[in-house]
């Protein structure tokens, strides 16, 4: 297993005080909050400093740690000493959501939960807690419904009271027109209840991959349109992918970059169903051969354009 | 616990179901009723408009509370920075929104 230099990871020194790691870890911890940053592996640091900071910020955690010195070499396997722990009394700081990573455990972790006592799941007597997660999935998904095979991340007290995550595989029916934030409810495929009792939901929040084509924004979708400069300015029935299939699409006269057309209803299948926005891109035919390049030196003679003349030159 | 293969589980889109009561919150959330309440005092979280002695949430409620906690826990803020957190927050959201669309 691998040793966790937690002083490296909060940035501090050794002999950093109370202060100093807790201001620490609350500029790290907006940095990288998965709910806030947009750093990349920003969920893995967070994690990483929640775990320092957890026994960095308890006296008892700290000493303990403090003892085994600076960890073995890098590349070295980590194994705690026979004797370890002993002496020190860890007070659980309450079980949080994520994992901890097994160097963790394996100092802290069956110990820290027995204190920790069974503060969850108390909140309705009877029933099980209820689970949550979140899954990326494709467009597609929610254009269309369909079956998706979700793989989630379920933490688990093993046989020795140690938290593990497991991997749950569920095969779960999209619902068509779910939109990016909210949620997939599973009636009793939460957490078991301690003896007799309903075992409580889960409650799957869904978040879209890129599309290659779309863009969403709630309900609607958005796509970028190249069009030929003479389909813009003269009008024209172009052919335009939507979710739903190939569209003829009117292309009204005097259309520029940036004109935006509105097909209602050709979103997400929402309840209302969202619209479908189409941003037309004009696209310049390349000037590499002596056709092309007199089409357009003809144009540049008729047209008296001065495509600047906003900017007074 | 898990589904054979070939039949899918399904499940309702939660935001379009019934509304929540602090109660249903309180349980979805593994918090007290209280820290509920208190994230309606503080604009956190808003009741929808009823006629009824008890507070009503949409399904949206669900994903802003969480949110309101995880912040509250890992940030260790307290409920004026957690509000004023999410408000910036949305900001952010719209004016990104806004930018990719000029695009």
């Amino acid at each position: 297993m691998e040793f966790k230099d937690y002083y490296k990871v909060m940035g501090v020194a050794r002999d950093a005080t109370e202060a100093q790691i807790k201001q620490a870890y609350r500029k790290l911890a907006r940095k990288y909050h998965p709910d806030v940053s947009k750093e990349k592996d920003a969920e893995a640091r967070f994690k990483e400093v929640g775990e320092a900071y957890e026994v960095l910020k308890s006296p008892e955690k700290r000493a303990a740690y403090d003892q085994l010195g600076q960890g073995p070499r890098a590349g070295e396997e980590f194994r705690p000493p026979p004797d370890w722990g002993a002496g020190f009394e860890f007070s659980g700081g309450g079980p949080r959501d994520s994992d901890y990573s097994d160097f963790f455990e394996s100092l802290f972790g069956a110990r820290a939960r027995a204190g920790a006592g069974t503060q969850r799941g108390a909140f309705h007597p009877g029933r099980g807690e209820d689970h949550h997660a979140t899954v990326l999935l494709d467009l597609d998904a929610t254009l269309h419904g369909g079956a998706r095979q979700l793989t989630l991340r379920v933490p688990e007290i093993d046989a020795d009271g140690r938290l593990v995550s497991k991997e749950r595989v569920l095969n779960v029916q999209v619902p068509k027109g779910i939109l990016a934030g909210q949620h997939i409810r599973l009636a009793g495929q939460g957490a078991r209840p301690p003896g007799e009792g309903k075992p409580g939901d889960l409650f799957i929040e869904v978040e879209f991959l890129p599309h290659p084509l779309y863009r969403t924004d709630g309900r609607d979708l958005y796509l970028d349109l190249p069009v030929a400069p003479w389909e813009a300015a003269l009008g024209a029935a172009v052919k335009t992918p939507t979710p739903t299939g190939t569209v003829d699409l009117k292309i009204p006269p005097g259309s520029h970059s940036g004109t935006k057309l509105r097909l209602k209803g050709r979103g997400i299948p929402a309840s209302p169903p969202g619209d479908f926005y189409v941003s037309l891109q004009i696209a310049l035919p390349a000037a590499d051969d002596d056709k092309a390049k007199a089409a357009y030196a003809a144009m540049a003679a008729a047209l008296p354009f001065n495509p600047r003349a906003n900017l007074g030159v | 616990m898990t589904s054979s293969e070939d039949q899918p589980l399904s499940g309702a889109i939660f935001e379009q179901s019934a509304l929540l009561t602090v109660k249903d919150l309180s349980r979805m959330c593994a918090v007290d009723e209280r820290h509920i309440v208190e994230f309606v005092e503080e604009g956190v979280l808003h009741a929808v408009e009823i006629k009824s002695t008890e507070w009503y949430f949409t399904g949206e409620a669900l994903r802003r509370a969480r949110l309101a906690l995880r912040l509250e826990r890992d940030l260790e803020l307290n409920l004026a920075g957690v509000a004023l957190a999410l408000e910036l927050m949305e900001e952010l959201e719209r004016l990104r929104r806004e930018l990719e669309a000029r695009r």
